[in-house]
């Protein structure tokens, strides 16, 4: 038996003792993760399973925490983007956004529509590779590995345009308080573009490689689903819960960044199973490419991509090294010295998987008193026991990749 | 016919008197702050109200103010949600900072199970009635609950380099 793995005290030992098969077999115990290739990340599950399938499983997280809102209570303002782009690393673009938008709400920072229109092209951006990285990692999970390899060098498509906006293309540390921190080049329009011609196209075969694919369907359908109602009681936002069939949406309810401006449908699902959440993230993928679209297309004239509030953004480098008052300036807002208020306030985006809230408490100094990251995956990743429950363990790692749970995020 | 505001103030005052008290609306956020013992009645009243209807909870986190008076040293704050009018609220509720204890509302909400346990393991709150209440994302060894202020983020015994110079607030205990 198991013994080696599971201390004696142990709950699963009690029922292990007292479960007794017809034919003399034994409950056994199975370590999933903390380090298997196949979760993608390091999530640990204690399984116990009886033959191949799993009747109990126990989540140990915090393997990589790194005690970001801790580090946030010591840092400026300005230095926090950087803790944001590590927890969902998938779409960091969101989080920094969503965070520049904290301050800006936090100190009434009206951003010019321009810089809104950037930032929801760069958010949707990240928000198809989020859902591009997800839905091709199930197929590989469910043996389909050609679609993986053909979209993923979109994602390499999509931070090329990163690099261009800001210069780095995973952590995009992107963005300033009331905007960008530079106008975006014509070569990242450009990469847009074509992006914006070649996708489309990746996208629609990778769909016909999955969506009507006996295979995937019979791997996907009917396994881990979830209904509305626990959906909802579990904490459930975003795609996941869009696939059991409530349309709630950030962009929707509370529209930030002019998504007001937009026409866009938010998908929903039926049965909250595996192949509703692929479903529901295809889908928005179109959605996403449509509000780029029509974000140039609206895109206002000029070449403003800042607010204009001297004490919060940087000034020019060039002015700094002969102009008095960009000097100050610049010294105060890199030593963090920015006036704030004391204050609370709550902003939420919508994030590759779902709310991404900040919870931030000023005391009038140069850090956060409290900041706080609501964090989608670490709150819905509470249902993946009971999802998983009676079903297969190769059922087990295709839902856990269709939850598109983080590690970055998780643990935070 | 939209949430008012002043609606659930008052529905709020009239069920629970003085237990709820310096309702705010600070920015897009009505905000207010119930006394601890009241905290699940409060929670259980906000959702089941057939007007109110606050049936999610978006957020549960604790904040540490080791500069008040004993009895409010920590916060747990609540952020509700009413999906059908799209309102929010924020529910604070203050506790001792001797023994912070509270009622869970695990068996309200099924999701604040693990952010009760959060805020336990990085504040050291008890939740009462929580059915596991147990570190998540600290090691189970640690002894300290790390997001209190005066727990140091790095070592205290540093002299190489300034606090004040890299943009960081000086730690109290330390100087």
């Amino acid at each position: 038996m198991s013994e080696l793995l599971l201390p004696p005290e142990h709950r699963y030992a009690k029922i292990i003792q007292e479960h007794h098969n017809e034919d003399g077999s034994e409950l056994s115990v199975l370590n999933l993760g903390p380090t298997h290739p196949a979760t993608h990340g390091i999530f640990q599950n204690v399984l116990l399973m009886d033959g191949e399938k799993i009747l109990e499983a126990e989540p140990t997280i915090g393997y990589i925490h790194r005690a970001f809102e801790k580090i946030a209570e010591n840092r400026p303002f300005y230095q926090i983007t950087p803790l944001t782009d590590r927890m969902n690393y998938c779409s960091s673009p969101i989080n920094n956004m969503g965070w520049w938008m904290t301050m800006e709400k936090l100190l009434d920072i009206e951003v010019p529509k321009r810089a809104q229109y950037l930032r929801v092209i760069v958010m949707e951006l990240a928000r198809i590779t989020d859902h591009l990285i997800c839905n091709s990692i199930l197929g590989v999970d469910t043996g389909a590995y050609t679609g993986f390899l053909y979209v993923f060098q979109f994602r390499e498509k999509v931070y090329e345009i990163y690099e261009e906006i800001c210069g780095a293309r995973l952590t995009t540390n992107m963005g300033r308080m009331g905007g960008f921190e530079r106008d975006w080049s014509p070569e990242a329009f450009r990469k847009l573009d074509i992006f914006l011609r070649d996708f489309p196209i990746a996208w629609k075969e990778f769909e016909n490689l999955f969506e009507r694919n006996r295979i995937f369907i019979d791997r996907t359908v009917n396994v881990g689903p979830i209904s509305a109602e626990k959906a909802m009681a579990y904490g459930f936002t975003g795609p996941n819960l869009r696939a059991a069939g409530v349309d709630y949406d950030v962009r929707v309810a509370h529209p930030y960044s002019s998504y007001e401006d937009f026409d866009f449908i938010v998908p929903v699902g039926k049965s909250g199973d595996t192949y509703d959440r692929f479903c529901v993230r295809n889908a928005e993928v179109w959605e996403s490419l449509s509000i780029i679209r029509q974000a140039l297309a609206k895109m206002p004239e000029g070449n403003e991509f800042h607010a204009d509030v001297p004490a919060y953004y940087l000034p020019p480098k060039e002015d700094v090294y002969h102009d008095m008052e960009s000097l100050i300036y610049h010294f105060k807002i890199v030593m963090g010295e920015i006036p704030v208020p004391v204050a609370e306030v709550y902003h939420s985006v919508e994030g590759g998987n779902g709310e991404v809230g900040f919870y931030l408490v000023t005391d009038g100094s140069r850090t956060p008193y409290r900041l706080h990251f609501r964090r989608p995956c670490f709150i819905y990743y509470q249902a993946y026991p009971e999802m998983i429950k009676g079903a297969m363990l190769s059922d087990a790692i295709v839902i856990l990749s269709s939850l598109n749970v983080i590690a970055g995020e998780l643990d935070a | 016919m939209a949430l008012e505001t002043t609606q659930i103030q008052d529905k709020l005052v009239e069920t629970f008197g003085e237990s709820v008290f310096h309702f705010n609306q600070e920015k897009d956020l009505f905000s207010l702050e119930v006394a601890a013992d009241k905290i699940t009645a409060v929670i259980l009243f906000l959702k089941n109200d057939p007007t109110l209807r606050f049936h999610f909870l978006t957020d549960l986190c604790g904040v540490h103010y080791p500069d008040n008076v004993v009895e409010r040293q920590f916060a747990v704050v609540y952020h509700l949600h009413n999906w059908y009018e799209n309102k929010r609220i924020k529910i604070k509720a203050f506790l001792n900072g001797e023994k912070p204890e509270i009622k869970s509302v695990s068996n309200i909400f099924l999701c604040s199970n693990w952010m009760e346990r959060e805020t336990y393991d990085f504040y050291g709150i008890n939740f009462i009635g929580h059915p596991q209440l147990k570190r998540i994302l600290n090691m189970d060894e640690m002894i300290s609950h790390p997001m209190r202020k005066e727990f140091p983020m790095e070592d205290g015994g540093r002299t190489d380099k300034d606090d004040r110079f890299f943009g960081r607030t000086p730690q109290k205990d330390n100087k």
